[in-house]
């Protein structure tokens, strides 16, 4: 690798998925080129009802608007698609309501130089955010199993702050999931056994704008289900085959 | 069994199999999605037509009480049918999918393109 981060930052698409994001987007916009000088930022609008689009824009961020609302995962993979299509060799996705804190997309896309995916945890010492209770636990069964079968050491793999290297991108174009929970848990499991190496690295996170964590049993043992559901059926499905990374030049 | 249960079970296939054939026909349902219910539509024909066969099929098979038969090979008949539909809307919100990223990735190039259009052309044709 040549030319250090800013270079690195020129090659990353930074992408958002937003649905009905017009409150925060437009700051959260401002804050990435503030932060992250020469990045380019997309955001997918996810067919939002308000004025997302127009916010986004207006900041300086390239919109994609989805006709069709297709969830955080259908988002991200019309992500993938216009960074390849675009040339772009790394995609890192920020949540668009302001949880992910741009300065950790540096950190993120330094990890790119030794992995082809990246997450960025939350529990691994930096930040305030918690979470308590079952759904700890829930969140903790679910990341013993991918730490397992990624074969590095993961704390958070519901994390939506992630970047992804040419090979991921590549691989997420065509193949990212848009299920509940696929989008993190499933695409874990398609990128490890498409053979791409994946790490993690300690990010702060901020507290959600709206809403907080619900610490309810319930909830916690509804949401390990659907995350079982996800594992499973990524593990019952044939292995993506990955195409070559092309050589450069 | 009397004469009009007799009647009834051939009118009830007979009609099944017009609405199928009407359908495909005025190409309300493609043959793939068909297919099932004309086979169904047959059986319940055939069985209607001759109801003793029923009788007969169930004691090759060992099924005690004919009409156990009939319950089973519907509810097969459904659930397959059901298979395939959830198959097919699987594949069709895939392709919706796709479909919704082609569009959204061209409607920006479009507006790209107009853009940089609007710029080589010179401010006069911007009010």
């Amino acid at each position: 690798m040549m030319g250090g981060m800013s270079a690195a930052l020129e090659r990353t698409l930074i992408v958002m998925p937003a649905f009905n994001e017009e409150e925060a987007v437009g700051a959260v916009v401002r804050e990435v080129y503030a932060t992250l000088p020469g990045v380019h930022c997309l955001v997918v609008d996810d067919g939002s009802h308000d004025d997302t689009a127009r916010r986004a824009e207006a900041a300086g961020a390239t919109v994609l608007r989805l006709p069709i609302n297709l969830g955080v995962g259908g988002a991200m993979r019309a992500g993938f698609k216009y960074a390849l299509a675009q040339g772009f060799d790394n995609v890192v996705q920020v949540d668009s309501d302001g949880q992910h804190d741009p300065a950790g997309v540096t950190e993120l896309v330094a990890g790119l130089e030794h992995h082809d995916l990246v997450l960025g945890a939350r529990f691994a010492g930096v930040g305030e955010y918690t979470v308590r209770g079952p759904r700890r636990w829930a969140m903790r069964t679910l990341s013993g199993i991918l730490s397992r079968l990624t074969g590095t050491k993961l704390t958070d793999t519901t994390s939506g702050f992630r970047a992804s290297g040419p090979r991921a991108v590549a691989l997420f174009a065509q193949h990212y999931p848009s299920e509940y929970l696929g989008d993190t848990v499933e695409s874990l499991v398609i990128a490890s056994r498409s053979k791409l190496t994946v790490a993690q690295v300690p990010v702060a996170m901020r507290p959600r704008a709206g809403g907080v964590p619900s610490h309810n049993p319930y909830k916690a043992a509804v949401y390990l289900g659907r995350a079982g559901m996800a594992l499973f059926v990524a593990l019952i499905r044939p292995p993506v085959l990955v195409p070559k990374p092309v050589a450069a030049g | 069994m009397s004469l009009a249960v007799y009647i009834l079970g051939i009118v009830a296939a007979l009609f099944t199999l017009g609405v199928v054939i009407e359908s495909l026909r005025r190409r309300h349902l493609r043959e793939r999605h068909a297919i099932w219910w004309l086979a169904a539509g047959l059986v319940a024909l055939v069985i209607g037509i001759f109801p003793n066969l029923l009788g007969i099929v169930a004691g090759w098979l060992g099924v005690t009480v004919p009409i156990n038969l009939v319950f089973f090979l519907s509810i097969a008949v459904l659930f397959l049918v059901s298979i395939q539909h959830s198959g097919e809307l699987t594949e069709l919100e895939s392709e919706t999918r796709t479909l919704a990223e082609a569009v959204a990735l061209q409607e920006l190039r479009i507006k790209e393109l107009e853009r940089s259009l609007a710029e080589a052309l010179g401010p006069k044709r911007n009010p």
